[in-house]
Protein backbone atom coordinates (compact mmCIF):
# COMPACT_ATOMS: atom_id res chain seq x y z
CA UNK A 1 0.00 0.00 0.00
CA UNK A 2 1.26 3.42 -0.86
CA UNK A 3 0.62 6.09 1.72
CA UNK A 4 -1.77 8.86 0.82
CA UNK A 5 0.50 11.42 -0.79
CA UNK A 6 -0.22 15.09 -1.30
CA UNK A 7 0.77 17.21 -4.27
CA UNK A 8 2.36 19.93 -2.14
CA UNK A 9 4.60 17.44 -0.35
CA UNK A 10 8.30 17.10 -1.03
CA UNK A 11 10.31 14.45 -2.92
CA UNK A 12 7.49 12.36 -4.28
CA UNK A 13 8.35 12.82 -7.96
CA UNK A 14 5.00 14.54 -8.08
CA UNK A 15 6.87 17.70 -7.19
CA UNK A 16 8.90 17.91 -10.41
CA UNK A 17 5.89 16.88 -12.47
CA UNK A 18 3.92 19.75 -10.91
CA UNK A 19 6.83 22.22 -11.10
CA UNK A 20 7.16 21.57 -14.83
CA UNK A 21 3.50 22.40 -15.37
CA UNK A 22 3.23 25.41 -13.06
CA UNK A 23 6.37 27.00 -14.51
CA UNK A 24 5.04 26.28 -18.01
CA UNK A 25 1.79 28.10 -17.22
CA UNK A 26 3.71 31.05 -15.74
CA UNK A 27 5.83 31.30 -18.89
CA UNK A 28 2.76 31.02 -21.13
CA UNK A 29 1.05 33.88 -19.28
CA UNK A 30 4.17 36.04 -19.65
CA UNK A 31 4.33 35.18 -23.36
CA UNK A 32 0.70 36.27 -23.76
CA UNK A 33 1.55 39.50 -21.91
CA UNK A 34 4.45 40.21 -24.28
CA UNK A 35 2.37 39.44 -27.38
CA UNK A 36 -0.39 41.66 -26.01
CA UNK A 37 2.04 44.54 -25.42
CA UNK A 38 3.51 44.12 -28.91
CA UNK A 39 0.05 44.22 -30.49
CA UNK A 40 -1.07 47.10 -28.26
CA UNK A 41 1.91 49.29 -29.15
CA UNK A 42 2.02 48.02 -32.73
CA UNK A 43 5.66 46.95 -32.78
CA UNK A 44 8.78 47.77 -30.89
CA UNK A 45 11.22 50.67 -30.95
CA UNK A 46 13.94 51.58 -28.51
CA UNK A 47 11.79 54.11 -26.64
CA UNK A 48 9.02 51.54 -25.98
CA UNK A 49 11.59 48.88 -25.10
CA UNK A 50 13.35 51.22 -22.65
CA UNK A 51 10.02 52.33 -21.16
CA UNK A 52 8.96 48.70 -20.62
CA UNK A 53 12.17 47.87 -18.76
CA UNK A 54 11.89 51.14 -16.82
CA UNK A 55 8.67 49.84 -15.31
CA UNK A 56 9.22 48.03 -12.00
CA UNK A 57 6.18 45.74 -12.46
CA UNK A 58 7.48 44.69 -15.89
CA UNK A 59 10.95 44.01 -14.48
CA UNK A 60 9.53 41.88 -11.67
CA UNK A 61 7.26 40.00 -14.12
CA UNK A 62 10.27 39.37 -16.33
CA UNK A 63 12.25 38.13 -13.35
CA UNK A 64 9.44 35.73 -12.39
CA UNK A 65 9.39 34.48 -15.99
CA UNK A 66 13.14 33.92 -16.01
CA UNK A 67 13.11 32.03 -12.69
CA UNK A 68 10.27 29.85 -14.04
CA UNK A 69 12.35 29.31 -17.19
CA UNK A 70 15.47 28.27 -15.26
CA UNK A 71 13.54 25.92 -12.96
CA UNK A 72 11.70 24.41 -15.94
CA UNK A 73 15.00 24.02 -17.83
CA UNK A 74 16.53 22.21 -14.86
CA UNK A 75 13.72 19.64 -14.66
CA UNK A 76 13.75 19.12 -18.44
CA UNK A 77 17.50 18.90 -18.92
CA UNK A 78 17.84 16.57 -15.94
CA UNK A 79 15.23 14.28 -17.49
CA UNK A 80 17.22 14.22 -20.73
CA UNK A 81 20.45 13.46 -18.84
CA UNK A 82 18.73 10.69 -16.84
CA UNK A 83 17.56 9.09 -20.09
CA UNK A 84 20.73 9.23 -22.15
CA UNK A 85 23.71 9.52 -19.78
CA UNK A 86 24.18 6.31 -17.84
CA UNK A 87 27.61 6.59 -16.13
CA UNK A 88 26.99 8.19 -12.75
CA UNK A 89 30.16 10.33 -12.74
CA UNK A 90 29.47 11.84 -16.15
CA UNK A 91 25.81 12.42 -15.37
CA UNK A 92 26.60 14.10 -12.06
CA UNK A 93 29.25 16.27 -13.71
CA UNK A 94 26.82 17.40 -16.43
CA UNK A 95 24.10 18.03 -13.85
CA UNK A 96 26.44 20.19 -11.78
CA UNK A 97 27.45 22.11 -14.93
CA UNK A 98 23.79 22.69 -15.81
CA UNK A 99 23.00 23.92 -12.29
CA UNK A 100 26.06 26.17 -12.38
CA UNK A 101 25.02 27.60 -15.75
CA UNK A 102 21.47 28.25 -14.56
CA UNK A 103 22.63 29.99 -11.37
CA UNK A 104 24.99 32.06 -13.52
CA UNK A 105 22.13 32.94 -15.87
CA UNK A 106 20.03 34.00 -12.85
CA UNK A 107 22.80 36.38 -11.80
CA UNK A 108 23.06 37.66 -15.36
CA UNK A 109 19.28 38.24 -15.36
CA UNK A 110 19.54 40.34 -12.17
CA UNK A 111 22.38 42.29 -13.77
CA UNK A 112 20.32 42.97 -16.92
CA UNK A 113 17.16 43.93 -15.01
CA UNK A 114 18.52 45.93 -12.09
CA UNK A 115 22.25 46.36 -12.76
CA UNK A 116 21.93 49.70 -14.51
CA UNK A 117 20.53 51.48 -11.50
CA UNK B 1 -13.98 -23.04 -31.99
CA UNK B 2 -10.77 -21.34 -32.94
CA UNK B 3 -7.59 -22.49 -31.35
CA UNK B 4 -6.33 -20.51 -28.39
CA UNK B 5 -4.14 -17.69 -29.74
CA UNK B 6 -0.69 -17.99 -28.32
CA UNK B 7 1.36 -14.81 -28.24
CA UNK B 8 4.18 -15.01 -30.76
CA UNK B 9 7.48 -15.11 -28.93
CA UNK B 10 9.75 -12.44 -30.36
CA UNK B 11 13.52 -12.61 -30.11
CA UNK B 12 14.80 -10.50 -27.23
CA UNK B 13 16.38 -8.09 -26.63
CA UNK B 14 14.94 -5.78 -29.24
CA UNK B 15 17.04 -2.86 -30.40
CA UNK B 16 15.06 -0.04 -31.88
CA UNK B 17 16.78 1.69 -34.74
CA UNK B 18 15.20 5.14 -34.76
CA UNK B 19 16.07 5.54 -38.44
CA UNK B 20 14.52 2.21 -39.44
CA UNK B 21 11.26 2.23 -37.53
CA UNK B 22 8.30 4.32 -38.57
CA UNK B 23 7.53 6.65 -35.70
CA UNK B 24 3.85 7.40 -35.06
CA UNK B 25 2.96 11.10 -35.20
CA UNK B 26 2.65 11.58 -31.42
CA UNK B 27 6.18 10.14 -31.09
CA UNK B 28 7.50 12.65 -33.62
CA UNK B 29 5.89 15.54 -31.72
CA UNK B 30 7.26 14.14 -28.46
CA UNK B 31 10.88 13.77 -29.59
CA UNK B 32 10.74 17.25 -31.18
CA UNK B 33 9.42 18.58 -27.85
CA UNK B 34 12.55 17.24 -26.24
CA UNK B 35 14.89 18.40 -29.01
CA UNK B 36 13.39 21.90 -29.08
CA UNK B 37 13.71 22.11 -25.29
CA UNK B 38 17.38 21.16 -25.50
CA UNK B 39 17.95 23.76 -28.23
CA UNK B 40 16.23 26.46 -26.16
CA UNK B 41 18.42 25.59 -23.17
CA UNK B 42 21.75 25.38 -24.99
CA UNK B 43 21.36 28.34 -27.38
CA UNK B 44 18.09 30.09 -26.51
CA UNK B 45 18.71 31.17 -22.90
CA UNK B 46 22.24 32.63 -23.31
CA UNK B 47 21.29 34.30 -26.60
CA UNK B 48 18.12 35.78 -25.07
CA UNK B 49 20.08 37.28 -22.17
CA UNK B 50 22.80 38.52 -24.51
CA UNK B 51 20.38 40.20 -26.93
CA UNK B 52 18.19 41.77 -24.22
CA UNK B 53 21.27 43.12 -22.42
CA UNK B 54 22.73 44.66 -25.57
CA UNK B 55 19.39 45.97 -26.80
CA UNK B 56 18.63 47.77 -23.54
CA UNK B 57 22.05 49.35 -23.02
CA UNK B 58 21.74 52.34 -25.36
CA UNK B 59 20.01 53.48 -28.58
CA UNK B 60 23.26 52.69 -30.42
CA UNK B 61 23.47 49.10 -29.17
CA UNK B 62 19.73 48.71 -29.88
CA UNK B 63 20.36 49.76 -33.50
CA UNK B 64 23.34 47.39 -33.56
CA UNK B 65 21.07 44.50 -32.51
CA UNK B 66 18.51 45.41 -35.19
CA UNK B 67 21.28 45.55 -37.78
CA UNK B 68 22.71 42.21 -36.63
CA UNK B 69 19.34 40.63 -37.45
CA UNK B 70 19.84 41.61 -41.10
CA UNK B 71 22.50 38.94 -41.56
CA UNK B 72 21.06 35.79 -43.20
CA UNK B 73 22.72 33.51 -40.61
CA UNK B 74 21.21 35.52 -37.74
CA UNK B 75 17.81 35.22 -39.41
CA UNK B 76 18.20 31.47 -39.71
CA UNK B 77 19.12 31.19 -36.02
CA UNK B 78 16.17 33.42 -35.07
CA UNK B 79 13.78 31.32 -37.17
CA UNK B 80 15.14 28.05 -35.74
CA UNK B 81 14.70 29.36 -32.19
CA UNK B 82 11.25 30.71 -33.03
CA UNK B 83 10.24 27.26 -34.23
CA UNK B 84 11.77 25.63 -31.12
CA UNK B 85 9.86 28.03 -28.86
CA UNK B 86 6.52 27.69 -30.66
CA UNK B 87 6.74 23.90 -31.01
CA UNK B 88 7.77 23.52 -27.37
CA UNK B 89 4.92 25.79 -26.23
CA UNK B 90 2.27 23.99 -28.34
CA UNK B 91 3.56 20.53 -27.43
CA UNK B 92 3.48 21.65 -23.77
CA UNK B 93 -0.17 22.70 -24.11
CA UNK B 94 -0.77 19.26 -25.68
CA UNK B 95 0.74 17.71 -22.54
CA UNK B 96 -1.56 19.74 -20.30
CA UNK B 97 -4.55 18.63 -22.39
CA UNK B 98 -3.47 15.00 -22.00
CA UNK B 99 -3.13 15.58 -18.24
CA UNK B 100 -6.78 16.60 -18.34
CA UNK B 101 -7.53 13.38 -20.32
CA UNK B 102 -8.31 15.36 -23.46
CA UNK B 103 -7.16 13.79 -26.72
CA UNK B 104 -5.83 10.55 -25.26
CA UNK B 105 -7.69 8.11 -27.51
CA UNK B 106 -5.71 7.12 -30.58
CA UNK B 107 -7.58 9.04 -33.32
CA UNK B 108 -7.78 12.20 -31.20
CA UNK B 109 -4.15 11.80 -30.13
CA UNK B 110 -3.08 11.63 -33.76
CA UNK B 111 -5.15 14.70 -34.62
CA UNK B 112 -3.78 16.75 -31.72
CA UNK B 113 -0.23 15.69 -32.64
CA UNK B 114 -0.79 16.69 -36.28
CA UNK B 115 -2.25 20.06 -35.28
CA UNK B 116 0.72 20.70 -32.96
CA UNK B 117 3.27 19.82 -35.61
CA UNK B 118 1.61 21.73 -38.46
CA UNK B 119 0.60 24.81 -36.45
CA UNK B 120 4.16 25.24 -35.16
CA UNK B 121 5.51 25.07 -38.73
CA UNK B 122 2.85 27.46 -40.08
CA UNK B 123 3.45 30.05 -37.32
CA UNK B 124 7.21 29.75 -37.81
CA UNK B 125 6.79 30.28 -41.57
CA UNK B 126 4.68 33.37 -40.85
CA UNK B 127 7.50 34.75 -38.69
CA UNK B 128 10.08 33.76 -41.30
CA UNK B 129 8.18 35.63 -44.02
CA UNK B 130 7.95 38.77 -41.86
CA UNK B 131 11.62 38.52 -40.94
CA UNK B 132 12.74 38.10 -44.53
Amino acid sequence: MTPNRIVVGAHYGWRDWLVQRVTAVVMTLYTILILGLLLWFGGLDFAAWKAAFGNEAFRISTFVFMVALFWHAWVGVRNILMDYIKPVTLRLTLQVLVIGALIGYAGWTLQVLWGGR
Amino acid sequence: MAAFDRPVIKPRPVYLNLFAIRMPLPAVVSILHRASGALLFVIGIPLLLCVVQRAIASPESWAQMRAALDAPFAKLVAIALAWAFIHHLLAGIRHLLMDAHIGVELPAARQVAAVTLVLAIVLTLAIAVRLW
